[in-house]
């Protein structure tokens, strides 16, 4: 068998002079290497909240607060991938656990992500005193609720649709539970669980902004980052300085995109499940100029047969056998349920109790009306934004040259904080003296409006061009087309998109119903100015409510509506 | 060859399978099923879709448990996927995101072997089953018979002593299907691989009796064993000898024989409505007759012929001969089809002329087409739920076997223009202007 020597020898990588790939490649890597360390030390300075560094509007400071709201973003995204693999591999092997760990998700992914920074802020900079280790923690800790919920959750819908088959495959040739997971659960679950770490990612960016800039009540806190740049700038009325933080923002989301997410998504290719051949093949500069660097080759490779050997290990605890239940089955799940009641219960009481002696039905009321009025903004801003991006979605999605040209840029828009807007939209607010209830209302789904227009772009550029053609060929008048063609086709994209809109608009009311410009402060009411409004006094009761109430109508409106119109559509544009 | 008295590799005995009905009650899908496999013989599951064969297999794989009975590997009760069993799936069942070579050595991944041995075997195994020089494929770069041949090469890579194949050859076209069948069998025949008995599960006739030494065929609802048929031919086998032709016709009568005992069977039981519906569009129905009746076989024919005349395997004649004979368009009887008199009307009418005739058969041979229609007269507004109707079938049949009748009686009623259906409100009614 001499003509497999090379591959026994592992690979045919051959040893060649170093050239101008390997250069850029080392570079690139030294660079992040360095700056991740520069970043690190500064996040376990020693902090007393009495004496906080005082942010500079100099433009020399900007780039390290860039690099530090950078990294922000990188441990959330690290944590939220951990919490992934164990919360949604917990949920989707234990049959017990799934009871209770999915509508737990489903309330979590509801809950505005501002409310729980509120919460836990105190609780993270207790745990580090006189460290700068606990508020960074707590901006962290908000970051990532804003991005672990929709990861976890497509790893659980992956889980528990692997193939027949490959289930069957995996478990005839004996994979231990450890080789199962790397081998098949997670190439499986690997393209949904990128494009969700992408969305997470754009939603991440407003939140990482929010979240620096921290006061609560008493605690005032501000971290050396981008939010809190655009905080002092806006306190000091300087506008030039927020024009030079959206260039940072701009530049810092554009190099994520570059360095990590594109070679992320052309790798993840080879793990689509479709047999067929794709007809659009993700590239990227990035990945290709790693992979032709032999230099990279030759100090991955003992990387990578690392990583080869750790997913071939079996790590079984018990080889072969599965662990006989100790009691029969209906004791067992009886024993659980009564457990999982004993601990609603308990919590349930302990609310009634801290709530009842808070807050009064007053407090209820007020929270509900405001809760109706922002429903009816988040109600009439998605309408409204649907009116106006369908259209331009499709006349883009339908010529593939613009496409490729738009599709970027939407892309882009959604990921881009719209909180670093904010001052330039009050600025003008304020300047032209427009009424605050009416003209704050954009600011909510400025970020979010975006993911209407990319997903009808996506649906319109995926609508079979036979269809098209098909109308086109029995001259289908414009009104029908719409409303028979194109419509239905583009339905399931749009609702995808629509969700997405509604559910950062909701989250962003929370900056946007309230805003200030130095001493001028514009309220538009609602529940969003509710909620802002009793963190900033420190009212944990009220806050609660608030938070609550946002919840409530947040589940209402996914189950009430969005949910149905999601099973519509698949239901009806399906074709067997 | 094989020979009785041969060890027994695997045994299944007594084997009870039942699925839950929606009311709870067990539904059998196999009953009371003994199955020896013995050191040296290609033993074939034979069967039509339904009649729980690739259930019974995943039963001696261990990949699943029956409800009773027990199985024996080698004389040790078997408790879950074991050493030496190793699956070729009808699917292939490659992982997409591994090459080919990391593929065969997933059949090697719990025998904790060093790094290197494993791909040496892995190398050996891609040798013998011809796939050299694709190593370094991925499966989507490849054709459906050099997916199979990776199925093969990682059930083999491990040296299974029990290989056990799960329709192997039926997602592959006919003559990359004859070429992988050869070429497993002339190593199966040359003692090249260390596997000492093969199950294999197919409801391709005459595959099983080119590679069989013994066909055990199962009857449909429950599953069980109907007949056992042996093949004493020598390897290998020509299908234009006599012999082979005639052991293939003699499965064809007992199939056809079986098929016309259930039709009769389940007629009488609960009223008729438990009638399981072959999964056949109707307009094909008449496009048969029409091909019956003309030359050269003038109304009567042998299934084994006429199936290959029509470009028709088995698991697509079998649904139209039965559904021919159920509406009593055509008669079975062994292995031959002979038109009715109504069935010769039906073959020589034009299209308005079939409606008719086929609603008035409709009517009078299939009980749920008239219970539908019944149900719909009586109804105000003359609509009714599906799920009304599929709930009543599931209590008699599993529930995908529920759900091919239900839509075969949609397809019939919709050509025959007895009643319509929507699928957006998945109702059936009587108003045509509805649908």
């Amino acid at each position: 068998m001499e003509q497999h020597a090379e591959i026994l020898a592992g690979g045919n990588w051959q040893q060649r002079a170093p050239g101008w790939r390997d250069l850029i490649a080392t570079l690139l890597v030294l660079g992040v290497v360095i700056l991740l360390g520069i970043g690190t030390r500064q996040m376990t300075a020693p902090f007393a909240i009495e004496h906080q560094p005082e942010i500079s509007l100099s433009l020399t400071a900007l780039p390290l607060y860039t690099l530090r709201t950078v990294m922000r973003m990188l441990a959330a995204m690290l944590a939220s991938l951990l919490f992934t693999f164990t919360y949604a591999t917990l949920a989707a092997k234990s049959r017990r656990a799934e009871t209770v760990l999915i509508p737990i998700l489903d309330v979590l992914q509801s809950v505005p992500i501002l409310g729980y920074l509120s919460f836990t802020v105190a609780f993270f900079v207790g745990l580090f005193p006189g460290n700068v280790m606990g508020p960074e923690l707590a901006a962290i800790f908000a970051i990532f609720t804003s991005q672990a919920w929709n990861m976890a959750f497509s790893f659980y819908q992956s889980l528990r649709t692997i193939p027949t088959d490959l289930d069957e495959a995996s478990r005839s040739f004996r994979e231990s539970a450890w080789q199962r997971f790397w081998r098949l659960e997670v190439p499986f679950a690997m393209p949904g669980l990128i494009w969700n770490m992408m969305m997470s990612m754009s939603g991440g960016w407003f939140f990482v902004v929010a979240a620096e800039a921290i006061a609560v009540g008493d605690l005032q806190i501000a971290l050396p980052g981008v939010g809190s740049y655009v905080a002092k700038a806006i306190e000091q009325r300087d506008l030039g300085a927020v024009g030079w933080a959206i260039l940072a923002m701009t530049v810092a989301i554009v190099l994520y995109d570059q360095l990590m997410f594109r070679p992320m998504v052309t790798w993840a290719d080879k793990f689509r499940f479709e047999q067929t051949a794709a007809q659009v093949v993700p590239k990227s500069w990035m990945l290709d100029l790693f992979r032709r660097s032999s230099l990279a080759a030759a100090v991955g490779h003992p990387l990578s047969t690392v990583m080869r050997h750790g997913a071939r290990a079996r790590f079984s605890i018990l080889p072969g056998k599965t662990m006989p239940g100790l009691l029969p089955r209906p004791v067992g799940d009886a024993l659980w349920l009564g457990l999982v009641c004993a601990a609603l219960g308990y919590v349930g009481w302990a609310i009634v109790q801290y709530a009842g002696s808070a807050l009064s039905w007053n407090d209820a009321r007020a929270a509900v009306r405001s809760g109706a009025l922002t429903l009816a903004r988040v109600a009439a801003l998605v309408a409204l934004a649907s009116l106006i991006w369908v259209p331009i979605g499709v006349f883009v999605g339908l010529r593939p040259k613009l496409t490729a040209k738009v599709q970027p840029v939407s892309q882009f828009l959604a990921a881009f904080p719209a909180n670093l807007l904010f001052p330039v939209a009050v600025f003008l607010i304020v300047h032209f003296r427009l009424a605050p209830g009416i003209w704050l209302c954009p600011l909510m789904i400025l970020g979010t409006q975006w993911y209407i227009l990319f997903n009808v772009i996506a649906g319109a550029s995926a609508f079979p061009s036979d269809f098209r053609e098909a109308a086109a060929s029995f001259r289908v008048r414009p009104w029908h087309w719409w409303r028979e063609v194109m419509l239905p086709g583009i339905f399931p994209y749009f609702v995808t998109g629509a969700i997405t809109a509604s559910g950062g608009a909701w989250n962003a009311s929370i900056v946007a119903e309230t805003v200030r410009w130095g001493s001028t402060k514009l309220t538009a009411g609602g529940l969003g100015a509710y909620i802002a409004q009793m963190t900033q006094a420190g009212d944990y009761p009220r806050i609660a409510l608030g938070i609550s109430v946002m919840s409530v109508l947040v589940i209402a409106m996914n189950r009430l509506l969005w949910r149905p119109l999601y099973a519509y559509a698949e239901r009806r544009t399906r074709l067997d | 060859m094989f020979d009785a008295t041969a060890e027994s590799i695997i045994a299944l005995n007594h084997i009870d399978m039942n699925f839950v009905k929606p009311s709870g009650a067990p539904l059998p899908v196999l009953a009371g099923i003994d199955v020896t496999v013995h050191n040296g013989e290609i033993l074939g599951l034979l069967g039509r879709s339904g009649s729980g064969k690739s259930t019974l297999l995943r039963i001696a794989s261990g990949l699943i448990k029956p409800s009773a009975g027990g199985v024996r590997y080698r004389g040790e009760p078997l408790m879950g996927p074991a050493e030496g069993i190793a699956v070729v799936f009808q699917t292939f069942a490659l992982y997409p995101w591994l090459t080919v070579l990391e593929n065969v050595e997933l059949g090697l991944d719990a025998a904790r072997l060093p790094a290197k041995d494993a791909r040496r075997r892995a190398m050996s195994a891609i040798d013998l089953i011809g796939l050299d020089g694709f190593q370094s494929a991925y499966p989507r770069e490849l054709s459906g018979g050099m997916r199979q041949r990776v199925g093969f090469a990682r059930a083999l890579v491990s040296d299974p002593i029990l290989l056990l194949m799960d329709e192997p050859f039926s997602a592959l076209d006919v003559l990359t299907a004859e070429t992988l069948r050869t070429d497993f069998l002339d190593l199966w025949i040359g003692h090249q691989l260390p596997t000492k008995a093969v199950l294999m599960v197919t409801h391709n006739i005459e595959e099983a009796v080119l590679m069989c030494d013994r066909i055990l065929v199962l009857g449909s609802n429950p599953g069980r064993i109907v007949a056992e048929v042996k093949v004493p031919l020598p390897q290998p086998r020509n299908r234009l000898d006599a012999s082979f032709h005639s052991i293939v016709d003699e499965i064809y009568s007992i199939l056809t024989s079986r098929m016309t005992e259930a039709m009769g069977s389940q007629s009488q039981l609960h009223g008729g409505l438990v009638q399981q519906l072959p999964e056949v569009a109707a307009t094909r129905l008449g496009g048969f007759a029409e091909a019956l009746a003309a030359a050269p076989f003038d109304g009567r024919a042998d299934l084994a012929q006429i199936g290959p005349a029509l470009a028709l395997a088995a698991n697509r004649l079998f649904p139209i001969a039965a559904a021919l004979h159920l509406l009593e368009f055509a008669e079975l009887d062994g292995s031959t089809i002979k038109l009715t008199a109504a069935g010769r009307v039906l073959a020589q009418s034009d299209t308005d002329g079939r409606k008719r005739l086929f609603r008035e058969h409709l009517l009078r041979f299939v009980p749920l087409a008239a219970h539908i229609l019944q149900v719909l007269s009586d109804r105000d507004g003359h609509v009714a739920p599906r799920g009304r109707f599929e709930y009543e079938l599931e209590d008699h049949l599993p529930r995908r076997e529920a759900e091919k009748t239900i839509r075969t009686a949609i397809d019939w009623a919709r050509f025959a223009e007895l009643f319509t259906y929507n699928d957006r409100t998945r109702t059936f009614s009587l108003d045509r202007a509805a649908a």
